[in-house]
């Protein structure tokens, strides 16, 4: 890190030199690589930084940077950050898009807040995110970890666990939608049957739909994650095992103390994005059941759908566009406070 | 970083984007000379060659009645899902159809034109029974679409299956409790069938729940001599109706092993010999044949069942062609032109009917599908008459329906918050479905609670 030294000798009615300033906190920290010598040049310069006004910045190139800069600023403009606002500002309206919006201050917040459905859904949603964390999280580590240790057919093994990532998503909801037919003649009660068990309800039942779900979004989410962790495992070093074997390590001895230390830092990155994925599930409730049978599979997601969307006369944009800034401020918090929480281990 | 001078480039980069996305929804319905352009939506995505063919031959008939306006037909469905960003964002067609259930809504939320002046224009303009061209008139009294194809809720059954089942087909069941008996022999007879069947997602379980409610003789809403509408799902008549499907699911075992179906999953179901009897629209062997590719000779229908108190009615749906509510006047008198030319004169006018009924036979689409009179019983049956020769639906089949609908008294939906109302209940007809135990009192009750809420704001 760099001294703050330079910035008192300048123009400073600011703090004497004695306090030091946090690292990366006041303007001069991050400039003079070389404290204590030239300090009068670096004085000057940062003297002339200080001066901002328009001709300079054109003198520094700002318009060039301006310029390369600009089809980023268009594009995130239009399509990210201004409808972001614009929700933010119809949250609080009551609109139809096409009569003039009225203002209705914490109106649409209230109404999710009092919808019996809106408590559902976060237990709906909770509920997924925790089995899909149960069973989909180990899963592409374990399989990555194995297929990693397979000499051959290597290549096979992982086209295999790619695969249902390269079909389309609905595509392959569709189809398990087909499978999980309840009747005995059914594709996965057919294969239940020979060995005698009885047919299952699957997403017919309040109770096993959920689970259904879970257990398609692991089939179709784990080969994006097996990948990553196949890539993360090719970059520990082969020395740690061979030290490992050296001191008398069992298989589980190396993955334990080489292999999951080693990937920490993925494991953390991909835990949280899972998080974050399953609180916005969407696309399993809403093709599987459309958040039937009684509500069971209703999530967050496909209730700001709802609001929105299947009242067939242009329904609750106020309350769709509160629920996701709710939602959105809630995985933005999570997210700092898990990467605070996380950062000592990661770092390291 | 945060210099006046990026600021100003930022916002000039900013307006550039908004001008950008101006340009997208301006809307240029006339040029100079007086021509008028207009865009209209009559066929569904996916409309056989031959429909399309004929469609475009009916447009230059139109054009050439009309010089003036130079119509663009393009393939389209209405979805509610997508009508009001359609509309803010300005790529809705000029004239569209929405259902019965919501074109009162619309006109009343301001989000569809008043044709009020073109409309009286019509030849047909007094012909119009009060009840029908109710549906597409607001609350200022002023009309805002033109009703056509009116259908009745009815019972659909797959003939084929009613044969291998041991029963007849031209004798269909004509009381629930028949509906109840035959459904349990399908079903054991023919393991894997669903002998009875109804919708249950996408507000579609609460929409067919109305119809069993309303044919009992109860009502989902009561309006109230000073217009105050009250939700009254919790009545006798709804939970006799919910005991109705309770007892074919759990003492019967007579509605399947799949519980989660829409209009065109059940449509689906049924093509394919899943299901033996569901509750549809008298018209949907329309859809079936065009979207399911279904047997017209497999298919049965008859009146669904009343019950003999003098409340009892049959639901009734049907579309109203309505206009662009940002178009200009030129363009909404050359929309009620279309619409009259396109949807009305065919059932009042022998010419435009039997071009209209050779077309759709040509393109194998439902000639004969059950409907209801727009205009009086006369016109109708005159229009039957007109269309005969090119019926491509066995008229037998259809006799059980057509001989009984007019005996029936047709009950319209609940009148307030009806989407809503039916979304609300969808869950409870699921419930009853998928849970022995279900707890409908309460759940109806909740019901009444949250639509209740709904209406009372309306007043405020």
């Amino acid at each position: 890190m760099t001294s703050t030294v330079t910035r008192a000798t300048t123009d400073a009615p600011g703090p004497p030199a004695i306090v030091p300033a946090a690292p990366g906190r006041g303007p001069a920290s991050n400039r003079s690589s070389a404290p204590g010598s030239r300090t009068d040049d670096s004085a000057r310069a940062l003297a002339r930084r200080r001066r901002h006004n328009p001709i300079t910045w054109v003198q520094r190139g700002g318009l060039t940077t301006l310029l390369f800069l600009l089809p980023l600023l268009i594009i995130f403009g239009v399509f990210s950050w201004t409808p972001i606002v614009e929700s933010v500002i119809m949250s609080f309206q009551k609109t139809n898009l096409v009569t003039a919006p009225v203002f209705v201050g914490w109106d649409n917040f209230v109404a999710v807040f009092r919808d019996p459905v809106f408590w559902v859904a976060l237990r709906n949603t909770g509920y997924f995110a925790a089995l899909a964390l149960l069973f989909g999280y180990p899963i592409p580590l374990v399989a990555a970890v194995l297929m990693s240790e397979v000499r051959r057919m290597k290549g096979l093994y992982s086209v295999l666990a790619y695969l249902p990532v390269v079909i389309p998503p609905v595509v392959s909801v569709l189809l398990w939608k087909i499978f999980y037919d309840a009747g005995p003649t059914g594709v996965f009660n057919t294969i239940l049957s020979w060995v005698g068990i009885p047919p299952q309800p699957w997403i017919q039942d309040a109770a096993t739909a959920m689970p259904s779900l879970v257990l398609q979004a692991t089939w179709a989410g784990a080969g994006g994650t097996i990948i990553i962790y196949l890539a993360a495992l090719t970059s520990v070093s082969p020395d740690l095992y061979d030290a490992a074997e050296v001191d008398g390590a069992s298989i589980w001895g190396k993955i334990w103390h080489v292999t999951l230390p080693q990937l920490r830092g993925i494991l953390f990155i991909t835990l949280i994005l899972q998080i974050i994925a399953t609180a916005q599930v969407f696309l399993q409730p809403f093709l599987f059941t459309g958040g039937g049978p009684v509500n069971s599979t209703t999530t967050i997601l496909l209730l700001i759908y709802q609001y929105a969307f299947t009242n067939s006369l242009g329904g609750a944009y106020g309350q769709a566009t509160a629920l996701s800034i709710m939602l959105a401020a809630f995985l933005a918090v999570l997210s700092v406070v898990y990467f605070r929480l996380t950062s000592r281990w990661s770092d390291e | 970083m945060k210099s006046p001078a990026k600021i100003a480039v930022l916002a000039a980069a900013a307006l550039a984007g908004v001008g950008i996305l101006s340009g997208c929804s301006s809307n240029s319905g006339g040029s100079g000379d007086g021509q008028v352009n207009l865009v209209v939506a009559p066929v569904l995505p996916g409309a056989t060659a031959d429909a399309l063919t004929a469609l475009h031959d009916r447009v230059k008939q139109f054009e050439k009645k009309y010089p003036d306006i130079k119509v663009k037909a393009i393939e389209y469905q209405w979805t509610g899902t997508t009508f009001a960003a359609e509309l803010a964002g300005g790529t809705l067609p000029d004239v569209f159809n929405v259902p019965f259930t919501d074109s009162k809504t619309l006109a009343n939320n301001g989000q569809l034109a008043d044709i009020t002046k073109y409309f009286k224009q019509t030849s047909t303009a007094d012909k119009w029974n009060k009840n029908v061209l109710d549906v597409a008139t607001g609350d200022d009294g002023k009309v805002y679409g033109i009703p056509w194809g009116p259908y009745a809720m009815a019972l659909s059954y797959n003939r084929d299956i009613f044969t291998r089942a041991g029963l007849d087909p031209d004798k269909p069941p004509t009381t629930l409790d028949e509906i109840e008996q035959d459904a349990k022999t399908i079903s054991q007879k023919l393991p894997g069938v669903a002998g009875y069947m109804q919708m249950t997602k996408d507000n579609t379980g609460g929409w067919e729940l109305a119809t069993l409610t309303q044919a009992l003789g109860g009502h989902l809403e009561k309006v109230g001599s000073d217009g105050k509408v009250t939700v009254t799902a919790d009545n006798a008549k709804t939970k006799q109706a919910l005991n109705w499907l309770k007892a074919l699911r759990w003492n019967d075992d007579a509605m399947g092993s799949n519980f989660l179906f829409d209009w065109s999953g059940i449509n689906e179901a049924f093509a394919s010999g899943k299901v033996a009897m569901y509750m549809s629209g008298s018209d949907v062997i329309g859809s079936l044949m065009q979207a399911n590719g279904f047997d017209q000779k497999k298919y049965g229908v008859t009146t669904f069942p009343l019950a003999s108190n003098a409340s009892a009615g049959i639901l009734s749906g049907g579309n109203v062609d309505v206009v662009n509510v940002k178009d200009s006047p030129e363009q909404i008198a050359a929309a009620v032109k279309w619409i009259d030319f396109y949807r009305t004169q065919p059932t009042v006018d022998k010419s435009a009917a039997v071009k209209n009924a050779k077309t759709l036979a040509k393109g194998d689409q439902a000639v004969n599908a059950p409907t209801l009179p727009v205009f009086d019983k006369a016109t109708w049956q005159k229009n039957q008459e007109w269309i005969k020769p090119y019926d491509n639906i066995p008229v037998e089949n259809l006799k059980p329906f057509t001989d009984g609908i007019f005996d029936q008294k047709i009950s319209p939906e609940p009148p307030s918050h009806t989407q809503d109302l039916y979304g609300a209940l969808d869950p409870v007809v699921q419930a009853v479905l998928t849970d022995k135990n279900a707890d409908v009192d309460s759940m109806l009750k909740a019901v009444d609670t949250k639509i209740q809420a709904l209406v009372d704001a309306d007043g405020k």
